[in-house]
């Protein structure tokens, strides 16, 4: 492998480490190296926030960061904070109001979505439709994202 | 009791109610919920090789030379192909239909050979042990060659002074005459006739998962697995059989999660034909996805019009006539095996449609040009013919000085005038456009709106209120395609399996991508067979597997896989009590199946459990009659007959502000009432209208592909090109009418176009309402900050 980087970071709490090629994205990274197929691959440039995943903490494009730049780092994917039950509200309200069709910009919209239930605000609609402005979904036209969150928001105060 | 549970046989109508009708959150949406789907490139295959593209960087140009030696010396490379090598394996195509008379197009082959005829076409592939090394190794292609002149005007095209395929003689592809006589006199004893030409951008489908598909090719049994995001596996077995020469039986298409398609994954793709070649020649699995930069310059674009539309009507209001001269342009090549005419001839077919006026004349040129295919997508021409229809009604209504709503009421087909047939000979079986119209303005607040509206204007703010009526083909006979040669199924199967665990399992021909398909297909399945939907488990998307049919588009789902679903739930239901008779040895005619149980048809009293029944009919056939067979699978199928078409018909709104400063439109709230018959799943079908009214406004306000003159896409990356997002958009408020349709027991219509046919001339209008009172006017989508600003004389 050329330049290969060794690399160590914890995903969904798993210590992994690596030999990396240094220009291979975090999504890629992810999804090749490690079978975590929930962060999904939509623009590569930045756009539309389907390889949407945490890293210590905040949300970051999977495509817009390298994987060696995780070196040490704690990621979140889909699988992870699935797994946890750290998503079950949001993920039951996406649910029940059918804020998915396709799925496929639905893991990193829920990531997106659950930046906002961390920082425990309460919002308006036009509140979250902002923060969610980076994801793009072709499918729903967004208004059953937006009432699914606007519950699980409004369901925490 | 919930409604879910009421007695499956409701008093006085043709449906076992069940679950039809009712909002049940999708079963098979959990697993996407928790990234847990399986899209196409979340499968991994042992020798799995990756293959990439180069990619054509002139509109039109002679490939003069080809040298692979470099990229072949890259690591991973396993192989690097021109497009003679691939044709030895994949026969080229013409897309063109017996029933779209003259159509002509030229043979296209899965890699393009000697000439590229449009910027992003593919002329060679790389085969590599990843995809980043495939795409290292199409860097070190060393191509020469030879610029053509290129034809990107659709005029220019038209005019013919340069012909991309000289042997096709001009560089029409397809052209349409329409008259019924009468209109020059129409015309002639009219009041008032109003004319504009209005003008409609290239766009595209932007399916957030990019083209996909995945081909393992088993030399030993000369089969074919093509794991592959596509709406219509059935016709792809057709096709990857007839063009790689494989038996059709040694094919199987498997289509698992599909990330959108919306048109955009019906039909057949160069670069996939020559992804599922190249599995045959290497006797390998070849996986190609297509990344954003090339789904621009690859996936099928649409819409690109260019059409005058004239109206005569009386002093009255009174529509006469309607007249009507469209050109669109498709690329260089029609589009297989659908063809790129159908856009046009719907054009054609349906503008002016949801009115009474009798006379109607109509010409329409589809052209060749040197810019990436056109083809359909989602609302095929739709948003086209309504956006042409409503905004010269808009208009004719402005220069009489009538109501937009009232103008509409005057004119709309009358609610009991069906069956009825339009000018241009499209028949409707039953519509409800008078009703919607009352609905919708009701819905609105129509009067309070328009109050506000001028209240607002004194205060120097632009409001605009727009209304769109629209219609929209849906469950099409074979009269779309199979009477023009196509092998593209009409029809639809479903198989419904009782397990000896008293599960249902369907199998049905109809495809999911993110629609609901197998929710409402399961909600059918329960409600006719008798059990809780949690019971019913539901599978699309194997050729190997479900019965053969058509897949998914055309709004043709619910309406014709829906009714499969029926019939073979109703016959499966009637063996079921079958085997319960001879168990309990009762009278059939006293049993019926309620909640996963055989009940007294009468008391309701439970006799026997459905899994007690598998067990017995799997198991211990041994205590039945000797004469006695129990059949607990059942296949039907279904195909629409009676009517070409099964149309739906709607109305939508628009309120928005425009900032006359900045020429920004601010959208404020839409409304859509619609009626595609019996419903289903209502929250399904909302989250369908609701995302097709965004699609439309995209096309509406931002979404353009953009061609410099000498055919380059401008802007083919997501930060250049607009989408709607969520920060942008507004609230969509949905409501229905339900007239069944009569061909079928389900009575659904379909309903996936709706929003993106409607919405465009909603919001056109609504913004030209708004500009109204500064004397501006826009006819050209999409309706950009700088038009609008160019329309007030302000850029």
């Amino acid at each position: 492998m050329e330049h290969a980087v060794e690399t160590t970071l914890t995903v969904n709490g798993t210590r992994v480490s690596r030999r990396i090629a240094p220009r291979q994205h975090l999504v890629d990274f992810l999804r090749d190296e490690l079978g975590l197929t929930g962060s999904h691959i939509g623009c590569e440039h930045g756009v539309c926030g389907a390889c949407t995943v945490r890293v210590n903490g905040e949300i970051v494009r999977g495509c817009l960061m390298l994987a060696v730049q995780a070196n040490g780092c704690r990621v979140d994917t889909i699988e992870g904070l699935s797994d946890s039950g750290e998503l079950k509200a949001l993920q039951k309200a996406f649910h029940e109001k059918n804020a998915l069709q396709c799925g496929f910009c639905t893991p990193g919209m829920l990531m997106a979505a659950q930046d906002l239930v961390v920082q425990k605000k309460k919002c308006s609609r036009e509140e979250i439709r902002s923060h969610i402005s980076g994801n793009y979904c072709r499918c729903t036209g967004y208004q059953a994202i937006v009432d699914a969150i606007e519950q699980v928001l409004n369901g925490q105060s | 009791m919930a409604k879910a549970e009421l007695p499956l046989h409701a008093p006085g109508t043709q449906l076992d109610k069940g679950y039809i009708g009712q909002s049940v959150p999708r079963p098979n949406a959990q697993r996407l919920l928790q990234g847990r789907g399986t899209f196409l490139d979340d499968l991994r295959f042992p020798r799995l090789a990756h293959v990439a593209f180069l990619r054509s960087p002139y509109a039109h140009a002679k490939i003069k030379t080809l040298d692979f030696k470099a990229a072949l010396a890259s690591p991973g490379v396993i192989g690097a192909f021109d497009g003679r090598a691939v044709a030895e394996y994949c026969t080229p195509w013409i897309a063109v239909l017996a029933h779209l008379k003259g159509i002509k197009s030229p043979p296209q082959h899965a890699i393009a050979i000697e000439r590229a005829c449009w910027q992003g076409e593919a002329v060679a592939a790389v085969v590599a042990e990843s995809r980043s090394q495939a795409e290292d190794a199409v860097a070190l292609i060393e191509a020469q060659w030879e610029e053509l002149p290129v034809v990107v005007d659709m005029d220019e095209a038209l005019a013919g002074n340069t012909v991309i395929h000289p042997e096709l003689g001009d560089n029409i592809c397809f052209k349409r005459e329409l008259d019924t006589g009468g209109v020059e006199e129409a015309f002639a004893r009219a009041h008032v006739v109003v004319e504009d030409t209005f003008h409609f951008g290239r766009h595209t489908g932007v399916c957030l998962e990019g083209r996909a598909i995945l081909a393992d090719y088993n030399a030993a049994e000369h089969s074919l697995t093509v794991y592959h995001a596509t709406q219509a596996p059935h016709m792809m077995q057709d096709i990857f059989s007839r063009h790689l020469n494989i038996p059709e039986a040694n094919v199987r298409v498997i289509t698992r999660d599909v990330g959108g398609s919306f048109g955009i994954k019906v039909h057949v793709y160069a670069d996939e034909m020559a992804t599922a070649a190249l599995s045959v020649m290497l006797r390998r699995p070849v996986k190609f996805v297509a990344d954003r930069l090339e789904s621009f310059l690859s996936d099928i674009h649409a819409r690109e019009h260019k059409a005058r539309v004239r109206l005569a009507c009386t002093r009255s209001g009174e529509i006469l006539a309607f007249e009507l001269d469209d050109l669109t342009a498709i690329g260089p090549y029609s589009v297989y095996p659908r063809t790129s005419g159908i856009e046009g001839n719907q054009v054609v077919n349906l503008t002016g449609a949801p009115y009474r006026h009798q006379k109607y004349r109509a010409k329409m040129h589809v052209v060749f040009t040197n810019k990436n295919v056109t083809c359909q997508y989602r609302a095929v021409g739709h948003p086209i013919a309504v956006a042409l229809t409503e905004g010269i009604v808009d208009l004719a209504a402005q220069k009489l000085g009538i109501d937009a709503a009232e103008f509409r009421r005057k004119n709309l087909i009358p609610d009991d005038a069906y069956p009825y047939t339009f000018p241009s000979g499209i028949k409707f079986e039953k519509l409800s456009h008078q009703k919607c119209l009352e609905k919708l303005l009701q819905l609105m607040n129509y009067g309070d709106l328009r109050q506000q509206q001028e209240t607002l204007r004194a205060s120097g703010v632009y409001r605009g209120i727009g209304l769109a009526a629209m219609i929209e083909v849906t469950n099409p006979s074979p009269a779309f395609y199979g009477v023009g040669g196509a092998r593209i199924s009409a029809q639809d199967g479903a198989t419904l399996r009782l397990e000896p665990t008293g599960m249902v399992t369907v199998m049905c021909s109809v495809t999911e991508q993110g629609q609901g398909t197998e929710a409402v297909f399961a909600q059918v399945a329960a409600s006719a067979v008798g059990v809780t939907l949690d019971k019913v488990r539901v599978i699309t998307g194997d050729t190997a597997v479900t019965p053969y049919g058509g897949g998914t588009w055309a709004s043709r789902g619910a309406g014709i896989g829906g009714e499969a679903v029926l019939l073979a739930g109703r016959s499966l239901r009637s063996n079921i009590l079958d085997v319960a008779s001879q168990i309990l040895k009762t009278d059939k005619a006293t049993l019926d199946i309620l909640n996963n149980e055989v009940v007294n048809r009468l008391t309701l009293e439970t006799k026997l459990p459905l899994a007690e029944l598998g067990r017995v009919a799997y198991f211990r056939p041994d205590t039945l009659p000797t004469d006695f067979q129990s059949e607990l699978s059942v296949t039907r199928h279904y195909t629409p007959r009676q009517y070409g078409f099964t149309f739906t018909n709607g109305m939508q709104a628009s309120s928005l502000e425009v900032d006359p400063d900045t020429g920004f439109v601010r959208l404020l709230k839409h409304w859509c009432v619609e009626d595609a018959g019996t419903l289903i799943n209502p929250m399904l079908v909302d989250e369908q209208i609701r995302g097709g009214v965004v699609q439309g406004i995209g096309a509406a306000l931002y979404e353009e592909c953009l061609y410099g003159p000498d055919g380059q896409l401008l802007n083919g990356n997501l930060a250049d090109y607009l989408v709607p997002m969520s920060g942008e958009m507004c609230d969509i408020v949905c409501a229905h009418l339900e007239t069944p349709t009569r061909q079928s027991q389900l009575g659904a219509k379909g309903v996936g176009e709706a929003g993106t046919a409607g919405a465009p001339a909603a919001v056109m209008n609504a913004i030209n309402d708004a500009l109204a009172p500064l004397g501006a006017r826009v006819s050209a989508m999409p309706f950009t900050p700088e038009r609008i600003l160019k329309a007030l004389g302000k850029a």
